[in-house]
């Protein structure tokens, strides 16, 4: 018999509710009315805020920043999958995670403006911060479950990646770590097709991103990631099998970069209108508010509702943000050690008193 | 107790790992097989697989997921296996273990310890005998230690374990069992930050730090009390003990600096700035750097040439003293 190369077959994208807002009800995760409503209205204030940022951008009131838009589903159906002892580790594309995880949204705002206290997440979130070296933070994901395992603790960690992430060696480290120590770890690819101007096909030949996990000994799923529903019952399943040491599970969200990379980017240069347009028609927003209205829970009159809400949280967010004033020159050498080596303490008298003295 | 480096880097782990439940140690080989050099012997079989976890052979990979331990409140102790493979592991040491205390303004601190055995002079293969501690020294965020032999070693080892911020343990490898001396058998702490005075002296300064100590020992012996010397072990490359350099340099006047790595930005270069700053009116003589040269390490057959050796720290000392 001649020699046969290992194969496997690669499942169809799950999906559960589809772009025209048709339900696979037999699929649809257990979710309360109220549950359904914070989904649609932390996916509303996602796509808001992140509006409001592009604009504050172009005002010069904020720095670079990376569009979150179209993404909302995978983001906010993940995070939300997780409870509060739960750690989350975002790269830097993740704005409905943030909400969905409850920081405090002028922090995020604080570090886009360009100011370190931004990442200075509240005590008793276990959220980590924005990791802009390109997967690097799926290690500390799972070193965080390693630790988990260890102390016998029955919590997970979520680690956002995006497709051109798969293609640096942490992220192989990472999923080979989590295989060998059956990490309690979760691994949220956010396929949007392109990394910047490379798209996937140049990105990998592999066929999907899902079947790499198949390499490190555990399961991978292909999920619509524009469908809030099927991330949210992929990613719970996974953070039940973690906690109770089915160890890791990586989950490819196939999604759309709907924006430029960041707003230092011109996707224009890259890619085609049409295919940005062919991507609008499956929108993650818009199936959920049709099948809200399907079943009785959505109506203007609540639309309206939902956009005011989400429009003062911003103005709070915008305000609070801006309000902050700028950190002393302190602030640069007191964070870098426990306590400020003498060397360090004299830059710090030397900048004060330079300071001091041009005043 | 008599011990070599090894015995008593041996020792800290143990008596630390007893101590707090939450240090574990990460590498390669480091279970069954107790390391490539021994260091980790019996530790595996005293502590288990949950506390000393052979890793895949990743070293972003064991620096990385030491982060997230770290984040999580556990005290990883890394172990590099040769100085020449750290550089996968630079990425997580500089731009996350480094930077997250200032980037969080103290919300998440990583308190980890990476041991890293380096230097040359055991005929050893290629990219088995580097000097790279200046990169960790350049890094902000990093501490970077090096012990000069058994008793050092121990009391440096748990003072950076006990360290709320990221340690670079560098462990010279000639010196692995070349110096055995009397280590105290129970726990002590060694102040990361503070050089020591290892001979107090008049005439000139010799600074100095790892298995170069010994070497320089060597040189200074040769010389029969010739002149009075101030010899000063660093222990702490990062942060660097100026105040100790610069009150000898001030009392000297005179200053030989002696490291393995190479002469451009290494170790000397820094020191002799700091001195310019501090102590140019003291200095009679230009400081003299006795290193290793700007070239790649060489293989076994010619590391002898690149080392520094006795004669030419004697002949270092000559020149400052002659000019």
């Amino acid at each position: 018999m001649p020699a046969e190369p290992v194969k496997f077959a690669v499942p169809k994208m799950y999906q559960i509710l589809d772009e025209n807002g048709k339900c696979n009800e037999a699929e649809m995760p257990k979710l309360t009315n109220d549950e359904l409503r914070k989904i649609y209205e932390n996916l509303v204030y996602a796509r808001m805020l992140d509006g409001r940022i592009l604009n504050l951008q172009r005002e010069g009131r904020c720095g670079t920043y990376a569009s979150s838009l179209g993404q909302e589903a995978t983001q906010v159906g993940s995070a939300f999958a997780l409870g509060k002892d739960d750690w989350l580790f975002p790269y830097f594309r993740e704005i409905g995670a943030h909400i969905t995880r409850g920081l405090p949204m002028h922090l995020y705002l604080l570090y886009w403006m360009g100011d370190e206290r931004g990442s200075k997440v509240p005590e008793g979130l276990n959220d980590f911060v924005i990791s802009i070296p390109v997967g690097t933070q799926n290690l500390h994901a799972t070193g965080v479950a390693m630790a988990m395992r260890l102390k016998g603790d029955k919590k997970a960690a979520m680690v956002y990646l995006g497709d051109g992430a798969t293609s640096e060696g942490d992220f192989h480290e990472a999923m080979n770590f989590a295989g060998v120590f059956k990490a309690p770890v979760i691994f949220v690819c956010q396929n949007n097709q392109w990394a910047i101007s490379l798209p996937l096909s140049k990105q990998t030949a592999s066929k999907t991103l899902a079947q790499k996990a198949v390499a490190y000994g555990f399961d991978g799923y292909l999920v619509d990631g524009n469908d809030v529903f099927a991330v949210l019952k992929v990613a719970r399943e996974a953070a039940e099998r973690a906690k109770a040491g089915g160890g890791p599970t990586f989950i490819e969200c196939v999604t759309y970069r709907m924006s430029d990379h960041t707003t230092a980017d011109d996707a224009g240069r890259y890619r085609t209108p049409q295919e940005v347009e062919n991507w609008k028609k499956r929108d993650p927003i818009e199936r959920v508010r049709k099948y809200m209205e399907v079943k009785g829970l959505w109506d203007e009159v609540y639309e309206k509702s939902v956009v005011e809400k989400a429009n003062k949280m911003i103005e709070d967010d915008v305000r609070e943000a801006e309000a902050t004033p700028p950190a002393e020159p302190d602030d640069m050498f007191d964070y870098l050690y426990d306590k400020i080596p003498k060397n360090l303490a004299d830059q710090k008298a030397e900048v004060l008193a330079f300071l001091k003295r041009g005043a | 107790m008599i011990m070599n480096m090894v015995q008593a880097i041996n020792s800290a782990l143990s008596q630390e790992m007893e101590r707090d439940p939450s240090v574990v140690l990460l590498g390669e080989d480091i279970g069954k097989d107790g390391g490539v050099f021994r260091v980790t012997e019996g530790l595996y079989q005293k502590f288990g697989d949950q506390r000393v976890i052979d890793t895949p052979l990743a070293e972003s990979g064991i620096v990385g997921t030491s982060i997230g331990m770290a984040l999580y409140g556990m005290r990883p102790v890394g172990e590099i296996q040769f100085d020449g493979f750290v550089f996968p592991a630079i990425d997580q040491l500089i731009n996350h273990a480094a930077r997250i205390r200032n980037r969080t303004r103290g919300r998440f601190s990583v308190p980890l310890t990476l041991r890293v055995p380096f230097s040359g002079g055991i005929r050893a293969l290629e990219h088995h005998s580097d000097s790279p501690e200046t990169y960790f020294v350049h890094a902000p965020g990093l501490k970077v230690v090096v012990p000069s032999g058994p008793y050092e070693a121990k009391g440096l080892l748990i003072s950076s374990i006990r360290d709320p911020d990221p340690v670079v343990f560098m462990e010279p490898k000639r010196i692995y069992r070349a110096i055995k001396e009397e280590v105290p058998e129970e726990e002590y702490t060694i102040p990361i930050g503070e050089a020591k005075i290892v001979q107090a002296g008049g005439d000139v300064t010799v600074i100095t730090y790892g298995a170069m100590l010994k070497t320089v020992r060597e040189a200074i012996s040769t010389l029969n009390d010739k002149y009075s010397i101030e010899l000063i072990d660093l222990r702490t490359l990062s942060p660097l003990d100026t105040d100790s350099i610069i009150s000898s340099v001030q009392k000297t006047g005179r200053c030989v600096i002696v490291n393995e790595a190479a002469k451009t930005l290494g170790m000397a270069a820094e020191i002799i700035a700091r001195i310019n700053e501090k102590a140019l009116l003291n200095l009679e003589a230009p400081v003299e750097r006795v290193t290793g040269y700007d070239t790649i390490m060489p293989l076994p057959k010619t590391e002898h040439y690149y080392l520094p050796n006795p004669d030419r720290i004697r002949q270092g000392i000559e020149k400052v003293m002659g000019f």
